[in-house]
């Protein structure tokens, strides 16, 4: 700015010195190069003259430049080599410049690739004047205007389209570039829609500062692009938050996919795309099925097929094995970050770091599961594809690598389960998967949680007591609702006991249907686990001693108290409450009436304040007992002598008698 | 009457000591507690249906002997105690300590009619409680329902006295006394031979010889075929009690809880 503010200083001395020196040579001439001057001759339609050897009309139109921008300005502002020549000036005429007022503007276009090649002398680079023109600049909000945002992409490819001279002799990597923009959201938006705040050619090369993206300034150079994009796309990073971790996009912009890389160039459209680093490059070598590691000798092969099958079909090598060098003859060779799925699965690479499996993996134990040990690494499938391991019909077997007992995974618990996937396939939900085939019973992950798996330990563990009811509620959720209002329930009861949840009485991995009659015994001594004195009882009156016998048709715990809605008896929704119980009783008895519901299903004769009625009835009919006992068993001990010595007394007149008569006879009683 | 009382015995003691093995052995056996349910109501009409035809029989025998009620209850065949009872009871106690000679027993000694007695106790004590738990709905109609808590301890109790009294006490009294052992089956054959019965109830037989009815009441033994059925039966019962109470003794001191 100084210089141009110096020059225009200069200009003015000079044009003031000179109207001086005019003004009194010649009156009547005083403005000798006014842009009335240049008119005069100029104005003329038919005037020629010649540029580099050919006649050129010469003729400047007055309007044309009074309605451009330009309209205030002088003819030797921009032509420049004019000033204070005599007219008819000379034939050749330099160029006019543009960078006595927008030098800023130069400066950019000087560093840009349209440049380099002008100043090479490239014919087909592009000056100012191509895109903007010259007399006939009108501001770019006009619709008319050359570099107009609706025109910019016909301005751009009058060279860059297809089959042009630029396209065809010059070093361009994109092909199709005008058919494919015109095709993309952009150009759609644009060309169809008429949004003029689309991005254009411009809004993503620059106007002037055009690089090639292999220049680490460009503003299409990789590292960039986001930058670019996100001139636009402000806050694109929310809608990606799942595919690309915020922070690394900031940090480490290298290591994640460019936006390029699924939005390709010029076709960016609301789909992913093959991205740019094509397959085929990696393939050149990767197909190859003797291709090995020069570390390590394992194979570097890849069969193609597999991913084209697979769920990452549309995604290409570079997306996963970032950090290529597409510019390198080798674009791999720099490459030594192995995958990280965490650039797209973000979410999950946190839950799994979490989880035990991700803690012992970032202790680089061997025995850590990651990612591929049950996705695989290119035959992703997906968890609906029954041929994956990660299929629910697979999952037991696929867990079952590892915790199978014996397993390695196995080896290493220290918990109370002890044949778990064997169990597990025992269970109603093993069976229900294995046996029925129902895909949509409960498998390991559904419990466990597929990337989180943490023990039962940790507030955070789906199987933490505290989590568990959720859990299961995940499928048995009318379950989860009784129980959460019920008094088992922590949200319900505070205790410093612990409180039942689901596996308390069902087991965790040996859940077997509540309506078998083992569950049916199982469960009464599970009731009993806590309430120990009441379960005692229930077990001396006549429902307890036909179940201990092995029966299940008789009133059980929840028979009487409900399974999952367990309530204290003074609420009004417990099946024992006073409003309640004879319906209760009901279920079983079926004219039971209010003093029926009355017999203590949990009677013991042990308790003389609570039960003082069968308390003293038991030790009466105990004391007749004992008594009685004790007087007749007297009575027959003091006889036993006495019989023994009456039988011999017997036996000797017995044999008296058989001497004496050798006949018999026999005596009725009065009865007979 | 037997047949009933082993029945009703097996399986109540099955549902009281339902804790033990045998316990759900026996309940199995008898196909399942409902069906152990009914035959133990079934074992209780006939036990009771029994004791009603006895009472009938009772008062049909007093018709047909042309007695008054006085004599039947007072009379020298009668069930009810008398002084002679007494008299013997005390005597029995001497003779148990050494302090006299064996008392001179009648129609009935004493041990027996307490048998007798006690099965009208038991029948009427164990048989309206078990009414109560048969039809438990009915009776808490006019009945507070913790009665059937108290019924049922009683009911239970007494049928363990019973058991317990019948399969030892009795079985002692009656069969295992060394002068009967193994057993006696007058109960069966109503036949005694007439030397034991000599020994056995001097009294009676002195009566008898008195009157000079003794040959009236003559007769041959019964053939050796059914004697040797009703011991069959006989040691059947003896086992089936033996081993209740075994299997009582066992739930009780070693499986209680």
């Amino acid at each position: 700015m100084k210089i141009q503010r110096k020059k225009v200083n200069l200009k003015i001395i000079k044009r003031f010195s000179f109207l001086l020196i005019l003004g009194l040579l010649y009156s009547g001439k005083v403005f000798s190069q006014d842009n009335s001057d240049c008119l005069m001759c100029h104005e003329d339609k038919t005037l020629k003259g010649t540029k580099s050897g050919r006649t050129i009309s010469v003729f400047v139109n007055e309007k044309i430049i009074f309605s451009s921008v330009h309209s205030e300005v002088d003819c030797i502002q921009c032509h420049v080599d004019l000033e204070g020549s005599d007219f008819p000036h000379a034939e050749n005429v330099k160029r006019a410049v543009c960078n006595s007022c927008h030098e800023d503007i130069q400066k950019l276009y000087d560093g840009s690739l349209h440049s380099k090649a002008f100043n090479r002398g490239d014919r087909l680079a592009p000056i100012c004047q191509d895109c903007h023109g010259s007399h006939e600049i009108i501001p770019v909000k006009n619709i008319k205007s050359k570099v107009a945002p609706i025109n910019v992409p016909y301005l751009c490819g009058q060279c860059h389209k297809e089959g042009s001279p630029v396209q065809l002799q010059r070093n361009i990597s994109q092909t199709h570039i005008l058919e494919n923009y015109s095709e993309s959201i952009h150009g759609e938006g644009l060309m169809k829609k008429g949004l003029v705040v689309t991005a254009t050619c411009a809004s993503c090369h620059t106007a002037h500062e055009i690089l090639p993206h292999t220049d680490s300034r460009s503003s299409i150079a990789r590292k960039n692009i986001a930058g670019t994009c996100a001139k636009c796309h402000a806050e694109i990073e929310l809608v990606h938050r799942k595919v690309i971790k915020g922070a690394l996009w900031e940090k480490e912009a290298s290591v994640l996919p460019a936006c390029v890389d699924c939005h390709q160039p010029h076709k960016a459209r609301r789909v992913f795309y093959d991205q740019g680093m094509a397959d085929a490059d990696c393939l050149i070598c990767h197909e190859k099925k003797e291709l090995k590691s020069s570390d390590d000798g394992r194979s570097l092969f890849v069969n193609y097929s597999e991913i084209k099958n697979s769920r990452h079909a549309n995604i290409a090598c570079s997306q996963c094995h970032s950090g290529v060098k597409p510019s390198h003859t080798r674009p791999c060779d720099e490459l030594t970050a192995s995958v990280d799925c965490a650039s797209c699965h973000s979410a999950i690479q946190e839950d799994y770091q979490k989880s035990v499996h991700g803690k012992l993996a970032s202790k680089n134990d061997p025995n850590a599961p990651t990612c591929k040990e049950c996705h695989s690494n290119h035959n992703i499938l997906g968890k609906i594809d029954s041929k994956s391991p990660t299929f629910p019909l697979n999952i037991p077997k696929l867990c079952g690598n590892c915790h199978r007992e014996g397993e390695k995974a196995a080896v290493r618990y220290r918990g109370t389960e002890k044949e778990i996937v064997k169990n597990y396939s025992e269970s109603i939900h093993g069976k229900g998967l294995l046996k029925s085939g129902l895909t949509v019973t409960a498998t390991c992950t559904d419990c466990h949680t597929a990337h989180r798996e943490l023990p039962h330990s940790d507030p955070l563990s789906s199987i933490n007591p505290a989590n568990i009811p959720t859990t299961c509620g995940n499928c048995h959720h009318g379950i989860q609702e009784q129980f959460e209002k019920s008094i088992h329930s922590s949200l319900v009861s505070k205790s410093d006991k612990k409180l039942p949840t689901c596996e308390n009485c069902h087991s965790a991995h040996q859940i077997i249907r509540a309506d078998s009659e083992g569950f049916k015994h199982i469960i009464m001594i599970q009731c009993g686990n806590c309430h120990e004195e009441i379960a005692k009882t229930y077990f001396e009156t006549y429902h307890g001693k036909v179940s201990q016998l092995g029966y299940t048709k008789t009133a059980k715990c929840y028979d009487c108290h409900g399974a999952h809605d367990i309530l204290p008896v003074e609420n009004p929704a417990s099946h024992l409450n006073r409003k309640n119980v004879v319906e209760t009783c009901k279920k079983c008895h079926a004219s039971a009436n209010r003093q029926f519901a009355g017999y203590f299903t949990h009677a013991t004769h042990h308790d003389p304040d609570k039960y003082p009625w069968l308390f003293w009835t038991f030790w009466g009919m105990t004391g007749l007992l004992v008594g009685t006992f004790v007087l007749a068993g007297l009575h027959t001990l003091l006889w036993l002598p006495r019989s023994l010595q009456w039988r011999r007394e017997l036996k000797r007149r017995q044999q008296d008698k058989n001497t004496n008569h050798k006949s018999e006879e026999n005596v009725s009683d009065g009865n007979s | 009457m037997i047949v009933s009382f082993i029945s009703l015995a097996l399986t109540g003691m099955s549902l009281k000591f339902s804790y033990t093995g045998w316990a759900v052995f026996l309940s199995h056996f008898f196909g399942g507690f409902e069906s152990a349910g009914y035959i133990h109501r079934f074992a209780a009409v006939i036990m009771v249906s029994v004791f009603i035809i006895h009472l009938v029989d009772v008062v049909r025998t007093r018709k047909k002997e042309l007695l008054s009620w006085k004599e039947l209850i007072f009379g020298p065949n009668s069930m009810m105690f008398n002084k002679k009872d007494l008299k013997d009871f005390i005597a029995s106690m001497k003779w148990f300590i050494g302090k006299g000679e064996r008392p001179e027993y009648g129609r009935w000694t004493y041990w027996e009619k307490f048998d007798y007695f006690a099965v009208f106790w038991g029948i009427f004590v164990i048989g309206s409680t078990g009414l109560t738990l048969w039809f438990p709905e009915f009776f808490t109609q006019f009945m507070p329902g913790w009665i059937l808590n108290v019924t049922t301890i009683i009911h239970s109790d007494e049928a363990l006295l019973a058991t317990g009294f019948i399969f030892t006490i009795h079985f002692f009294n009656t069969h295992l006394r060394p002068e009967k052992f193994p057993m006696d089956i007058v109960i069966f054959t109503g036949r005694i031979p007439l030397e034991e019965f000599k020994l056995d109830r001097p009294a009676e037989y002195k009566e008898l010889v008195e009157k000079g009815q003794l040959e009236n009441y003559l007769a041959e033994p019964y053939p050796e075929i059914v004697i040797r059925a009703i011991r069959i039966f006989g040691w059947t019962a003896l086992s089936i009690g033996f081993s209740i109470i075994l299997w009582i003794i066992y739930a009780m001191l070693f499986a209680y809880r």
